[in-house]
């Protein structure tokens, strides 16, 4: 560690104001402070201060998402007909690209707009570029992961301010992008199964609907409901196994990371819909099994409680997790063109966000305002 | 300039009303107006450019009549009296280019109509055709609507490009490379949807004004 400490204390100069290549120095202060933690006060007033900055934040995150990625990776190779480490090897070789394409294209665009506004590099992008592969289908193919990526990027993140300044998750809007500007390529039947011949995989004519299409047409699916929670159902790459999110979502909540408010929320909204479209007769299949099919989970664990784009407030988050559960439902079951509601309803619900937000703080300030006229 | 002296047709002054809406004082991107049918009518080339020759001859026109009547007009009334000369200069495009482009006014429907609220053309009648002779009126109203049309097109190019691969109908991105033919290309299926057309009208603000220093709010 003291060595490669060394090697940057050399470099930093160099970097620095005055120095070659001073023009590089957000990039190098990036790397600076990816590797160590900064040793830079505030130097205005009295602040608290934890060691945990955004940087180790969203390392942690990355953690937390591992679970979901490692099964991933064996889901993809174990629906083409492949089995234990062989199963985990090819989902890896297959989902590297579209990883080492999300990260380039996204950091890159971050990188150019840091050094061209001059500020540091946002640490952000290093869990919305594992996130973007995660829920997209396995065969979409490389360039549209970039493109999706570069729009969600500079669409999503760069015209608002960077980072902490977008208003939706950008990487549900790099799906969104991609999802309605190439449906063919993110719905359907043949997207769900890994296309590549390779380690003896048998992908020729390996098709079929999503647990979520068989729900919304026929009212059942072909898998048992464990199967679904473990996650051996076709479906995005990250999406499939709700104990793996569970997983995930124990990291986030042990961390306190994510908030738990909108966690639970998403999924007691989410089961509420469920229950009463049951009741009504509308859906015939339990409604806890909107819970584990799809990216009911994967959203309400990794998307939903996203700290920039969720309500700041406690009653605010109580309200934007219930509503974001219960609209994915109602979008899932309603309308049928749309078999997968958790991308829009977050979406949806990120834009609502700030003004749940306003009528809590103003409803607080009413309430306190009428407190001190009835002790006059 | 003395009072006997005529001012030449295309002096620099006259020139400036009629070049200054195609950039600095574009009425899409700087003064942002008419976005409505510039989302609307731009999924293909062609009704872009009847759309944008439409607007330029109302708005010319409607200017320079306007100017001629702007002694006579009480102000009281002066917003019905626009409104009668908009709309008759409307209906005369809507019939000229049913008579003429019929395919491309029914892809129209009725955004050729809805001229009529474009906030361009009675904005030009009230804040320049109103107080100023008719010549200049006639070139800035030509102006303005050229100005709205140069976005249109500009939009219209990367929505049908990317939208449909194709160029006033004619094919630009060859066939061979789609995936249904073996390659590995799709269409954009989103630039086919009106907040794409707001996308890009914003990335021609954020060019536009990159470019312009002194247009950026500070």
């Amino acid at each position: 560690m003291s060595g490669l400490r060394n090697i940057v204390d050399k470099l930093k100069p160099t970097f620095s104001e005055g120095g070659k290549l001073s023009f590089l120095s957000s990039t190098f202060d990036a790397f600076e402070t990816f590797l160590f933690v900064p040793n830079t006060t505030t130097s205005k007033g009295a602040h608290i201060r934890d060691c945990n900055d955004s940087k180790r934040t969203m390392s942690v995150v990355i953690v937390a998402l591992l679970p979901a990625f490692l099964f991933g990776c064996y889901n993809t190779g174990s629906l083409v007909g492949l089995e234990g480490l062989t199963a985990f090897f090819y989902g890896l070789v297959r989902i590297l690209p579209m990883v080492c394409v999300s990260y380039i294209v996204g950091l890159a665009i971050e990188f150019y707009f840091a050094q061209v506004r001059g500020h540091e590099v946002n640490e952000g992008f290093l869990v919305s570029g594992l996130l973007i592969p995660m829920i997209m289908p396995v065969s979409t193919p490389l360039w549209m992961v970039g493109l999706g990526t570069a729009f969600a990027v500079v669409f999503g993140k760069e015209v608002f301010g960077g980072t902490g300044m977008n208003v939706f998750n950008p990487a549900l809007l790099a799906r969104a992008f991609v999802f309605f500007a190439y449906t063919p390529s993110m719905s359907g039947e043949k997207v769900w199964y890994s296309d590549w011949t390779m380690m003896g995989a048998q992908v020729d004519g390996v098709s079929g609907a999503t647990a979520l299409d068989q729900l919304a047409t026929g009212g059942q699916m072909q898998w048992s409901a464990l199967d679904a929670f473990l996650g051996f159902i076709p479906g995005s790459f990250g999406e499939t196994s709700t104990l793996a999110i569970l997983i995930g979502a124990v990291i986030l909540l042990f961390t306190g990371i994510a908030s738990w408010r909108t966690m639970v929320s998403v999924f007691v909204g989410g089961l509420a819909m469920g229950y009463l479209f049951q009741a009504a007769g509308v859906t015939t299949y339990p409604a806890w099994y909107h819970l584990i099919v799809g990216g009911f989970a994967f959203g309400a664990v990794f998307m939903a409680t996203d700290p920039v784009t969720s309500a700041q407030t406690d009653t605010g988050k109580y309200v934007v997790g219930l509503m974001t559960g219960a609209l994915a439902v109602l979008i899932r079951v309603v309308n049928p063109a749309y078999p997968e509601g958790m991308m829009l309803s977050i979406l949806f619900m990120n834009a609502l966000a700030p003004l749940v937000d306003y009528f809590v703080v103003e409803a607080s300030i009413s309430r306190r305002k009428n407190r001190v006229k009835t002790v006059k | 300039m003395s009072k006997n002296e005529k001012e030449p047709i295309f002096s620099a002054k006259n020139l400036k009303y009629l070049t200054s809406p195609f950039s600095a004082n574009n009425p899409v991107i700087v003064q942002i107006l008419g976005i409505c049918s510039a989302l609307a009518v731009t999924v293909q080339l062609k009704p872009a450019i009847v759309m944008a020759l439409s607007v330029a001859v109302v708005c010319g026109f409607a200017n320079l009549v306007m100017s001629l009547l702007r002694n006579g007009v009480p102000s009281r009334i002066r917003i019905i009296v626009q409104l009668v000369v908009i709309a008759t200069l409307v209906i005369l495009v809507d019939q000229v280019l049913k008579a003429f482009v019929y395919d491309v006014s029914k892809q129209l429907s009725v955004y050729v109509g809805l001229i009529i609220t474009n906030c361009i053309v009675m904005g030009r009648v009230e804040a320049f055709a109103l107080g100023s002779k008719p010549w200049p009126s006639f070139l800035d109203g030509i102006g303005n609507g050229l100005g709205y049309g140069l976005i249109l097109v500009i939009v219209a190019f990367f929505r049908e490009l990317f939208g449909a691969g194709t160029l006033l109908g004619f094919r630009i991105i060859p066939e061979s490379i789609y995936a249904s033919e073996g390659g590995f290309y799709s269409n954009c299926g989103i630039m086919l949807f009106p907040p794409m057309a707001l996308i890009i009208v914003g990335c021609i603000i954020w060019a536009h004004r990159s470019w312009h220093k002194d247009l950026q709010e500070k």
